[in-house]
């Protein structure tokens, strides 16, 4: 089959934009970035259903008609990428209220835990280190004493 | 059988009920639970004689092997006596043991007797999957029981160990029990015994075998978590140490032994891991304070002389081995509730400390006094003919089992010397110390340690009887039976070992009285340094890796994510077949002119400084993407994505301008050629892979079928939209779903969880309008210089006509572009219109109903579709088509999925008035109180 080099390149295009935004610090940008990956993500599908025209009955003799089926993929999934950027907004907004900016956190557990390695400590230094509940030197130092 | 194993787990699972009713009393009631178990082996003693079995088979997992297969022999009878009798004992010790408050009492008793019947599970399973599963059982109890002061750091430490140690052996053991299934084609260990493999894989399995009975029975070196483990509860060390858990180990070896001692490994490990322990344990017990901890240690070392008997693998060993497991049971437990009641009146269990209980304890003291005695192996004690035996069986015959006798021998020297030393710490008058002031004991708290010490006489002395049933287990060995349990053998070389072994016990203990310097003697490393050491690396490792791979920044974590798919996305199109099949430049020239817009907008979106023209510059890729659909024929497609952006730009500017309107200046900038480096190998890699994708289609889409039984099924000519109401309703059905979950979502993470935003609406008063005419109702609401009046009239002027059109759009979608979810947008954007122009109080005016009303009736409509279909006879969400006459209307042709697509435009309209009364009204508020209070600010957030 041959394809559509152009919507190809769009494809591309909006892939490679939605990339660069994600990979951004500010909220806003990475939620405009999976704006982007979104409609890269349905043009992508639209390329695999065939070039027509409207698939309605009566309107394109059937031979001639695009592929239903990918539109209705797609229809389906930009209503829902409407609805996660709301939630995505509403996300931002709480970040932009919580903490004055909407920039991504870094993990801080994570950065403890790096904190460690860089100092060569084991799990066990988080609290005082393991001990047999009762080995056999206990009572026998104390015995000594 | 499995009416005992059921018993237990049903009783486990009331227990904390009983216990939360009925206090203390309820653990008599358990008690009966155990002893059921008992009584019913005890009832099967005649099957026992000459080597009989009872077995049940019931099917299980067959798909692993696993069947529940319950099979008692000599020896498992041996076992459940003692898990049954000890169990029972030890919980009508528990009834006086603790007190009616205790701390998570409830829960202990069900885990106590889920113990019980995990054990008996493990000694009557002949399936060794099955049996496995028990094992570990026993394992997970044990450690909630060891851990059973959660507040106690060295109860969660040795619980932790315990359960650690054990568990490393039993996967060890799972991995020989797999080798050797596999190898026989069953997991009946009947079965698998007569069919065993050669060579080395005999001796892998093997020894993976014996590293979990070794674990498990605390032989060296994994003996460290066993005393460890006395920080449990005085019933559970008693129960644990005499017939649950370490005894699992030994159980094992004895199982296994007929079958497997003769392998390479086998006696070596067994023989000299059994020495080593049972000396050295008992070395170490002489050095302990602390009564409980050298009964501990005592144990070890008891375990490594039963692991030494039962693994030696000949007849008169394992005979006299059995007879030992059963005196061991019995004084031990005895010594161990003698301990507790020490504990209990004197209020301490060090040696050091105690003095003078032999005058105010007399009972206990005469209880302990005849358990201890056993322990140390005295005549006519069953301690003295198990001890007797072995030394008879290890008598002659081959250099190791002379070796094998002198460490028997000199460890049971050490084991009377530490009895003697349990004796004299308990209970005699010490110079120097004042005699403790004890409260007295009630009877019912002697009565299990007095009946086990009364059994171990018994036992001792009806030795002769019990030897015709322990023999049918004895028996299995093949060689000589010529040797019999007996209190009496007359004078021989045994007995003359017994005496030499008591006669140097008490030189030792007499020794150790004086003299401190003997304990400098110890070993240079232990198990316990061993285990502290790995899992110190194994942490030290965790944090290394964790370290590396965890950085805790999303931009990492995306960007690896995204090179692993340039990666593997490009590696796969660079080594996978040529491309075939051509492309064309285009469908349609007019395609250049949105392509290139886009790919305009787009740079300059990734560009942008400021929020705002950013978020316009998507919008225009959106509007692009919008056109191209209608150029490829798809005007359904292009309709929603139009009314989507829109949408989605309102939603963005709405929270936006509570945003600073430069993105901030970030350290980041010098990473920004690598993030656009990774965009554009993304997108060249997709390019690629779309393209690869869509040349090497050879199958003819299936929708190419749809257009007729569309018409004809689905009753409708716009393919697309039956898709979405009929053929995959499902699908429509689901995403529905979930944008309300979205809807619910953004107002939860806006309004904090408050209820006020989804009931909106009705809530608020409207300020009273202004006479006169006005062009929305509450357009004075706002600002003067927020106003505006030809906003204000348009609104006026096309709210209606809007809402009107979408309510075509509803209907008429099902034959030509259109349907719910394009109404449903329409609605959404003519309401954004009027809040835009009039502000909250007009999006109230307008929408004057909870916006979860409406979403929860659109899904109502729509499930309520799909559920008629199914009571009507169809399949869910399955379609009619209806045509009548009406009187004016004429012909109505009608679709039942119409309704359907009411929902969703319901649900669709639900999900945008709230969204708008989130991210708008909602913020207009804390705009307004802010500005009005900035310190309230923080209140209202929680």
């Amino acid at each position: 089959m041959s394809t559509n080099l152009l919507l190809v390149i769009v494809v591309g295009v909006l892939f490679a934009a939605g990339v660069t935004l994600l990979l951004e610090r500010s909220l806003t940008r990475v939620i405009l970035g999976i704006t982007m990956l979104g409609n890269g993500v349905n043009v992508l599908i639209l390329l695999g259903g065939a070039y027509g025209g409207p698939p309605i009955v009566g309107v394109t003799p059937e031979p001639g008609m695009s592929d239903p089926l990918t539109q209705a993929m797609i229809l389906t999934a930009i209503v829902i990428t409407l609805g996660m950027t709301a939630f995505l907004l509403a996300m931002a907004y709480r970040s932009w209220l919580l903490t004055g900016h909407d920039d991504v956190q870094d993990d801080v557990e994570d950065r403890r835990i790096m904190e460690r390695a860089e100092r060569d400590q084991g799990l066990e230094d988080q609290d005082s280190p393991p001990v047999t509940a009762a080995g056999p030197d206990n009572s026998d130092q104390a015995g000594q004493r | 059988m499995l009416v005992l194993l059921i018993a237990h787990l049903a009783a486990a699972l009331v227990a904390p009920t009983l216990v939360r009713r009925l206090g203390l009393r309820a653990f008599y009631l358990l008690a009966l639970v155990p002893a059921s178990g008992l009584g019913w082996a005890v009832s099967r003693t005649a099957a026992m004689r000459d080597g009989g079995a009872v077995t049940e088979v019931y099917p299980w997992a067959g798909q692993v092997g696993a069947e529940l297969a319950l099979r008692m022999t000599s020896l498992s009878w041996l076992m459940v006596l003692l898990v049954g009798g000890v169990g029972a004992l030890a919980l009508v010790y528990c009834a006086r043991y603790f007190t009616a408050g205790e701390p998570g009492l409830a829960r202990f008793a069900g885990v106590f007797v889920g113990f019980a019947g995990a054990m008996l599970g493990l000694v009557v399973s002949d399936n060794l999957i099955v049996l496995y599963v028990f094992w570990e059982l026993t394992t997970v109890f044990s450690y909630l029981l060891i851990g059973h002061d959660p507040a106690s750091r060295a109860s969660r430490l040795a619980a932790l160990q315990a359960l650690i140690v054990t568990t490393v052996g039993g996967l060890a053991m799972l991995v020989g029990i797999i080798m050797l299934g596999e190898h026989a084609g069953s997991y009946q260990w009947s079965v698998v015994q007569d069919a065993l493999p050669t060579g080395g894989y005999l001796v892998a399995a093997v020894i993976l075998l014996l590293l979990g009975a070794m674990s498990k029975s605390a032989i060296f070196p994994f003996s460290f978590w066993l005393p460890a483990a006395m920080a449990a509860p005085t019933p559970v060390s008693a129960y644990l140490h005499a017939a649950a858990m370490v005894k699992a180990g030994v159980f094992l070896l004895g199982l296994l032994g007929p079958a497997l001692a003769g392998a390479a490994p086998w006696r070596p490990l067994v023989l000299a891991g059994g020495l080593v322990t049972m000396v050295l344990g008992g070395w170490t017990a002489l050095r302990q304070h602390d009564l409980k901890l050298l009964l501990a240690y005592g144990t070890v070392s008891q375990l490594g002389l039963l692991a030494v008997a039962l693994g030696a693998g000949f007849r008169d060993a394992a005979l006299a081995g059995a007879m030992m497991l059963l005196a061991h049971a019995m004084f031990k437990a005895a010594l161990f509730f003698v301990v507790g009641i020490i504990d209990h009146s004197a209020g301490t269990r060090d040696l050091r400390e105690l003095s003078g209980l032999r005058r105010s304890l007399p009972s206990v003291w005469l209880v302990a006094v005849l358990a201890a005695l056993s322990m140390a192996g005295v005549p006519p004690l069953a301690g003295f003919v198990g001890k007797e035996a072995i030394f008879d069986a290890f008598r002659g015959g081959g250099w190791w089992k002379w070796a094998v006798l002198a460490g028997v021998v000199a460890g049971s020297a050490l084991t009377v010397a530490y009895t003697l030393r349990f004796l004299w710490g308990a209970f005699s008058d010490k110079h120097g110390v004042a005699p403790r002031t004890v409260h007295n004991v009630s009877w019912p708290f002697l009565t299990p340690p007095a009946l086990l010490a009364v059994a171990g006489l018994l036992a001792g002395l009806s030795s002769p009887a019990l030897n015709d049933l322990l023999a049918g287990y004895a028996d299995t060995y093949s060689g000589a039976a010529d040797y019999h349990l007996a209190v009496w053998h007359g004078f021989t070389p045994a007995l003359a070992l017994s005496i030499l072994a008591l006669g140097a016990g008490a030189a030792i203990f007499a020794m150790t009285a004086r003299t401190t310097r003997w304990r400098r003697l110890r070993l240079p490393f232990t198990g316990a340094d061993g285990y502290e050491r790995t899992t110190g690396l194994l942490g030290r490792a965790a944090v290394e890796v964790t370290g590396a791979t965890q950085r805790g920044s999303l931009p990492v974590y995306l960007g690896t994510i995204l090179v692993m798919l340039v990666l593997l996305g490009g590696g796969a199109l660079l080594a996978g077949p040529p491309l075939v099949g051509g492309f064309r430049l285009w469908d349609d020239p007019l395609q250049l002119i949105p392509a290139a817009a886009l790919t305009v907008a787009a740079v300059f979106a990734v560009r942008a400084r400021r929020r705002l023209a950013a978020v316009v510059l998507v919008g225009v890729t959106g509007y692009a993407t919008a056109m191209l659909f209608v150029l490829h024929g798809a005007p359904d497609l292009a309709l929603t994505q139009l009314l989507v952006e829109t949408c989605t730009m309102v939603m963005f500017v709405l929270v936006l301008r509570r945003l600073p309107g430069h993105f901030a200046v970030r350290p980041l900038v010098s990473s920004r050629p690598l993030r656009v480096a990774i965009g554009l190998a993304v997108g060249a890699v997709v390019s690629g892979l779309a393209y690869a994708a869509t040349t090497g289609r050879q199958a003819v889409a299936i929708s190419t079928a749809f257009g007729e039984p569309a018409v004809s099924f689905g009753g409708g000519s716009n393919i697309v939209n039956v898709i979405l109401v009929d053929i995959r309703a499902w699908d429509t059905m689901g995403e529905i779903s979930v944008l309300v979950v979205a809807a619910i979502g953004v107002a939860s993470l806006v309004s904090g969880g408050s209820r006020r935003l989804l009931r909106g609406g009705r809530r608020t008063p409207l300020p009273t309008p202004p006479r006169g005419e006005v062009w929305l109702m509450a357009g004075h609401t706002l600002d003067a210089g927020l106003r505006s009046p030809i906003l204000e009239v348009i609104t006026r002027l096309v709210f209606h006509t809007i809402v009107l059109f979408s309510v075509y759009l509803l209907f008429a979608g099902h034959n030509a572009p259109g349907g719910g979810f394009a109404g449903g947008l329409a609605v959404g954007l003519a309401l954004v219109l009027r809040y835009l122009a009039g502000g909250r109080h007009e999006l109230n005016v307008a929408a004057p109903v909870d916006a979860g009303v409406v979403m929860g009736t659109g899904l109502f409509i729509a499930l309520g579709t799909g559920l008629a279909a199914l009571v009507a006879g169809g399949e869910f969400l399955q379609s009619t088509l209806l045509d009548w006459h009406l009187p004016v209307l004429g012909h109505v042709h009608f679709v039942t999925s119409t309704i359907f697509d009411v929902g969703v435009y319901l649900v669709v309209i639900g999900v945008v008035l709230n969204i708008l009364r989130s991210l708008g009204a909602e913020i207009d508020r804390h705009d307004r109180t802010e500005r009005a209070e900035p310190a309230r600010r923080e209140e209202e957030l929680v």
